[in-house]
């Protein structure tokens, strides 16, 4: 077993875990923080991304002893301090960005590194961006309407198709 | 997955020290290959040696001699930021898989791995980079040895990547859309003294250059020098996602499209 102590969602945490413990394992199984889901396990699926140091990673593709001292962000911080909906969370609701909401942690995790990187992306850019990231239900449409309208930009030019 | 243990060496003579304690210690890159293999129980390590806590083998830099450096636990995402000196270097990273895999991803454990459909051996290979290890130098020309197999003998790493820059080069890679690699993809490279060029994705034994396409670039850097060449589909890989005969097709057509693009 390993001592690990890093930051999730501003708060230190520590704990013990074996060589093997996935960050996503830790994330869920120790501290309870079930917002990230295991979709594949395989890395293809991107529903377990959360943020490490402010880089969006695969949380079922990173061993917890590797984010030893490193700042993790989960979907649980990304609310507001008054524990409503941030931006991105927010646009995902008024444009139906989501369905049965499985790949939703990952998806918002990805935007709103995405819009770190570039604030105002093309709708090109934003579904690029999102290779990683695998939705069952709602046919990225309107994830990436909703990530336009986070960026403060007109979505009205997106038809439905 | 086994058991196993994980050390966070910061340098890399205590890395290098870890690896020869035991042979069943193995380097840990950005995990995007091994930790799925090790989750399918194909390997089995009672000590990972992870290498990305080693600030020496972190970065992009220029040599004295105009070659660019990169440390061998740089992530794509940094080459894709900071290899600008090299442009289609940093684009071929920038393309590497998604945001997510190239934010752990290392070019080391790229070139360690040495897949069949990976992205930087076509690099190293067209650019006739060098690999560093912690023992020696190796040409790219003697370092990939066929499919999953190259020149590194265990507990062997890469340390660094030295590149030099060509004064054209252009990477074309035709998506394989599942699994997001290369389905083929070719590495163009002009140099002063030739063209170089490399094709992955395509043989089963892994990269390799097209002698005859770098033969007639080298005269005339144009896609019609190559026009009447072909490579043949014996020897190439066969999938569900394309046969040989299409592989051989489509390298020559990303050859073609590399050199357009280079100009
Ligand atoms: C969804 C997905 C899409 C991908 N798409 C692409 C793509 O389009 N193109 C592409 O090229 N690759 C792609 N990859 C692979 C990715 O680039 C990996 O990062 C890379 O192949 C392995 O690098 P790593 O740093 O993660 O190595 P690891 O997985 O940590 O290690 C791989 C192997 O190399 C060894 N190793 C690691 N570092 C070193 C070193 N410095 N010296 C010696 N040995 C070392 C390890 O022991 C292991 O055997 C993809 C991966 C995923 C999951
Ligand atoms: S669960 Fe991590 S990518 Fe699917
Ligand atoms: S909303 Fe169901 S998987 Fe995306």
């Amino acid at each position: 077993m390993t001592q690990v102590s890093m930051t999730v969602n501003g708060k230190p945490v520590s704990g013990e875990v074996e060589g093997r413990t996935l960050l996503a394992d830790y994330l869920r199984e120790d501290l309870r923080l079930t917002g990230t889901h295991i979709g594949c396990d395989t890395s293809q699926c991107g529903a377990c991304v959360v943020h490490v140091n402010g880089k969006a990673v695969k949380a079922c593709t990173m061993f917890a002893a590797e984010a030893e001292g490193a700042e993790v962000t989960t979907i649980e911080g990304m609310a507001n301090p008054d524990g409503s909906l941030n931006t991105i969370q927010q646009a995902f609701q008024d444009h139906h960005g989501l369905q049965c909401g499985f790949c939703t942690p990952g998806m918002v995790m990805s935007a709103a590194a995405l819009l770190e990187e570039n604030p105002k992306p093309t709708e090109a850019e934003i579904r690029d961006y999102l290779e990683g990231n695998i939705c069952r239900c709602t046919g990225y449409h309107n994830i990436v309407k909703a990530i336009m309208a986070a960026s403060g930009q007109d979505v009205s030019a997106i038809a439905a198709e | 997955m086994y058991a196993f243990d994980i050390e966070r060496p910061t340098r890399i003579a205590d890395a290098v020290k870890l690896l020869s304690d035991s042979s069943e210690s193995q380097p840990l890159g950005g995990g995007q290959t091994l930790i799925p293999t090790l989750k399918q129980r194909l390997a089995m390590p009672e000590r990972l040696v992870s290498l990305t806590a080693i600030p020496e083998m972190q970065g992009v830099c220029k040599s004295d001699a105009g070659e660019l450096c990169i440390g061998g636990a740089t992530t794509h995402a940094t080459v894709a930021a900071e290899a600008g000196d090299y442009p289609a270097l940093a684009a071929l990273a920038a393309n590497i898989g998604d945001p997510a895999v190239r934010n752990r991803g290392t070019i080391g454990g790229s070139l360690a791995n040495n897949d069949p459909s990976a992205c930087y051996p076509a690099a190293a290979l067209g650019s006739g980079a060098t690999i560093i290890t912690n023992a020696r130098e190796i040409a790219a020309d003697d370092y990939f040895q066929g499919m999953f197999t190259t020149a590194l003998d265990e507990g062997e790493i890469i340390t660094e990547v030295r590149f030099p820059v060509p004064e054209a080069a252009n990477y074309q890679k035709f998506d394989q859309p599942a699994s997001r690699f290369a389905l083929t993809g070719v590495f163009v490279a002009r140099f002063a003294d030739g063209v170089r060029v490399a094709i992955t994705g395509a043989s089963e034994e892994g990269v390799f250059r097209w002698s005859e396409a770098e033969e007639a670039l080298s005269k005339d850097f144009s896609a019609d020098a190559i026009a009447g060449l072909s490579l043949s589909g014996d020897g190439m890989i066969s999938d569900l996602h394309g046969s040989g005969d299409y592989r051989a097709h489509l390298a020559k057509v990303l050859t073609g499209r590399a050199v357009s693009a280079a100009g």
